[in-house]
């Protein structure tokens, strides 16, 4: 169960690979969380991260997830609860970033980034809020981003696709309402990650820990949307009025 | 911001319940019966997820919640008969439905001369409530928690029968329930007794103390004359002032003590809420700042020593209740209530958690400080021979969680424990330290509810 302050007990991370998903659960350990199941395409990728979180006493497993399956994700949901009980927390942290000159060049890639990033989220997230309504409680944590505010020329496919999830993630939650279960958004800014890297960082880019402590902070106050940094709120808030011309050409950096 | 939690049904349909605390609300099918008789078949038919009673939701945490499962709520069925008594016996028995509440047993009592044994500082909990939390008050030094005083009680079990407990009858099961957190089954009526008192009106003594060693000293000395008594802490002062306190002592008056303020009438009783909170308060309205404020002017205005005040009922026990819905002044994160009690020896300890909370910069005002008689045999029951500090904190302060699993750790350190009525957030790794008897409550449980299909969310949370 979820506790006054925001801790949780157990957690289904989707994409547990994910470097931003795990500094979150690192954190959840550290309070209150002691069941862990990590949903990745090839189990052995996690191995790990597994023995990591098992030598901290946390009783830690794996499940085969690949959001281009949406058909199997109300199974993969079932085994996480089959295994561990009830979900406190669902993260989904699955997505892949790709490259906009690449997906230029082959439509195909940046469907199949869509299938992912969005499509994924779609049947994933429906998939657990079932489950979460049944418990009468238990919280979605989508990750999305802040790419998907507004999109820009030089990486609109990723933008697009988090806006998109953006979007669902918002409905959903408000779809929620009454149930006991939530759905909260989490729109991290720039982060330096095996994903970003080589990539020259947006201003206040950040570190998944630093994202992990805005999500903690954000759990703990009841926010429906986590911006990380907080900072970002404010400055978005600006940006996304901003005149098209002025945007491309601050976006263009 | 989060809706109001729905008003409940006849039908059941899922509503989003939470504690006084407004903090981690959960989903459940609600149902009202009207009658003991729809009470009694409100039990559902699959239990997948369990069922809890609940009463007027004052647990701060998850006590009352159940979710995905049922929540059957008492307060519709609350008639209760005051019995017939010899005039020269200090107590009269009143047997009450578990949904009667002590505010409508007050309106009852009063009014012929009669007190409830014991009374928290809200009078809007339920008979129900008051055994499965075992509730204390201002008494507790002298007369112990509400189940001393009961004789006896029916409950539900989760097969469906109906038994009758008390200190003399399945005595296991009665103090399994008495503080059991309604996990025993459902309560569905009690009789208790209740005391004669002089008036409606109370003989107060209030002493303003400079530091905690002055508070305890005090309470040390001269506790024992008083019938009630409690300290209001104020734990946002620090240095030389670290835990002044506002101490108020009384008794209830005779009816001559009563007569220059109430006129002849020595049992009249009014107690009525003057105003509402708003339905919205902004996030942090309640600042540290604010708070700092409130609690200088509180300590100012109460006397230095002031005697044989007249108070009435609602000014003495229930101030709060003046102000419906005071919990939504804490703004949308809601608010927790910790609550510790730890021998009289460990009054170092009782120093160092105050030093520490007063330290920590911790946005908390309504401290509460008693000193606890002995407890009783109930196995989950709170009261302890000790000192009791119950403060309300609001939950969006940064570096809370890991506050208060320090001070938990000091608490249990001494062999103290929390109290599971207020309780939304303690490491349920703690309980058996806490509660030694632990296990006895769980092989009574095993006994009424083999397959747990009374439920809680606090027994989910907790693993009890």
């Amino acid at each position: 169960m979820r506790d006054a302050l925001g801790s949780v007990q157990s957690v289904l991370v989707l994409g547990g690979n994910s470097e931003i998903a795990m500094a979150i659960v690192d954190r959840l350990v550290a309070s209150r969380c002691k069941k862990v199941v990590l949903g990745v395409r090839s189990p052995a990728s996690a191995t790990t991260t597994l023995n990591r979180l098992r030598s901290a006493g946390v009783d830690a497993d794996t499940v085969v997830f690949d959001a281009l399956d949406p058909a199997s994700h109300a199974k993969v949901i079932d085994a996480a609860a089959e295994r561990i009980g009830d979900l406190d927390m669902v993260i989904l942290a699955f997505g892949v970033l790709g490259e906009q000159s690449e997906f230029n060049a082959n439509p195909v890639a940046a469907a199949d980034a869509a299938r992912v990033n969005f499509v994924g989220a779609v049947s994933s997230g429906l998939a657990a809020a079932a489950k979460l309504r049944t418990q009468g409680h238990g919280m979605i944590l989508a990750i999305t981003s802040v790419a998907g505010v507004r999109a820009r020329a030089d990486n609109f496919v990723y933008g697009s696709t988090k806006a998109g999830m953006d979007a669902f993630a918002q409905g959903l939650g408000d779809s929620l309402i009454g149930s006991g279960a939530r759905c909260v958004v989490v729109r991290p800014g720039f982060v330096h990650t095996r994903m970003t890297e080589g990539m020259k960082p947006a201003p206040f880019a950040t570190t998944p820990d630093k994202i992990a402590d805005a999500v903690i902070n954000g759990l703990q106050k009841n926010k429906e949307m986590i911006w990380a940094p907080p900072i970002l709120s404010t400055l978005f808030t600006i940006l996304r009025h901003l005149p098209r011309p002025l945007w491309r050409k601050i976006s263009a950096g | 911001m989060r809706p109001e939690p729905a008003a409940s049904r006849a039908v059941p349909s899922t509503s989003e319940l939470f504690g006084w605390g407004r903090t981690a609300p959960t989903g459940a099918d609600v149902r009202r019966p009207t009658s003991p008789i729809e009470l009694q078949r409100a039990l559902p038919t699959s239990f997948e997820r369990g069922l809890i009673a609940r009463g007027l939701g004052r647990s701060y945490g998850d006590a009352a919640q159940n979710a995905g499962g049922t929540v059957i709520e008492t307060t519709d069925v609350a008639a209760f008969t005051i019995h017939d008594s010899d005039p020269n016996s200090n107590t009269v028995l009143v047997t009450a439905d578990a949904g009667a509440s002590i505010d409508r047993l007050l309106h009852a009592l009063v009014p012929q001369g009669l007190f409830v044994p014991v009374t928290p500082g809200t009078r809007y909990v339920t008979v129900g409530g008051a055994i499965a939390a075992d509730i204390h008050g201002k008494n507790h030094h002298l007369k112990g928690s509400w189940c001393n005083h009961v004789e006896s009680l029916h409950l539900q079990l989760a097969d469906g029968s109906v038994v009758e407990v008390g200190p003399d009858r399945d005595s296991e099961l009665f103090w399994a329930t008495a503080g059991g957190m309604g996990l025993t089954g459902v309560i569905l009526d009690a009789t208790f007794r209740c005391p004669r008192i002089g008036s409606s009106q109370l003989v107060v003594d209030t002493d303003r103390a400079a530091d905690l060693d002055a508070v305890c000293e005090l309470m040390r000395s001269g506790d024992h004359l008083y019938d009630y008594s409690v300290a209001w802490i104020d734990l946002m002062a620090t240095g030389k002032s670290m835990g002044r306190s506002v101490l108020t002592r009384g008794r209830f008056a005779s009816a001559s003590e009563a007569a220059p303020k109430i006129g002849a009438d020595p049992y009249v009783y009014r107690a009525n809420e003057l105003v509402s909170a708003p339905p919205f308060m902004p996030a942090g309205l309640l600042n540290n700042l604010s708070i700092r404020v409130f609690n200088e002017l509180w300590f100012r205005k109460a006397p230095v020593e002031r005697r044989d005040e007249i108070q009435s009922i609602p000014t003495f026990f229930h101030p709060l209740d003046m102000v419906r819905g005071w919990n939504r002044i804490y703004g949308p994160a809601g608010f927790l209530q910790w609550q510790f009690v730890i021998p009289f020896d460990a009054t170092s300890t009782l120093t160092t958690i105050v030093d520490e909370i007063s330290q920590s910069g911790c946005t908390s005002f309504l401290a509460v400080l008693k000193s606890f008689g002995e407890g009783n045999p109930g196995p989950l029951s709170f009261p302890a021979g000790g000192w009791t500090l119950a403060l309300d904190i609001p939950t969006g302060i940064q570096g809370l969680g890991p506050l208060l699993d320090r001070l938990d750790d000091l608490v249990v350190g001494v062999g103290g424990r929390i109290y599971l009525a207020k309780d939304s957030r303690v490491r349920p790794e703690l309980l058996p330290e806490m509660y030694p008897r632990l296990n006895e409550w769980r092989e009574v449980r095993e006994r009424v509810d083999p397959n747990r299909r009374i439920m809680s969310d606090l027994a989910r949370r907790l693993g009890l």
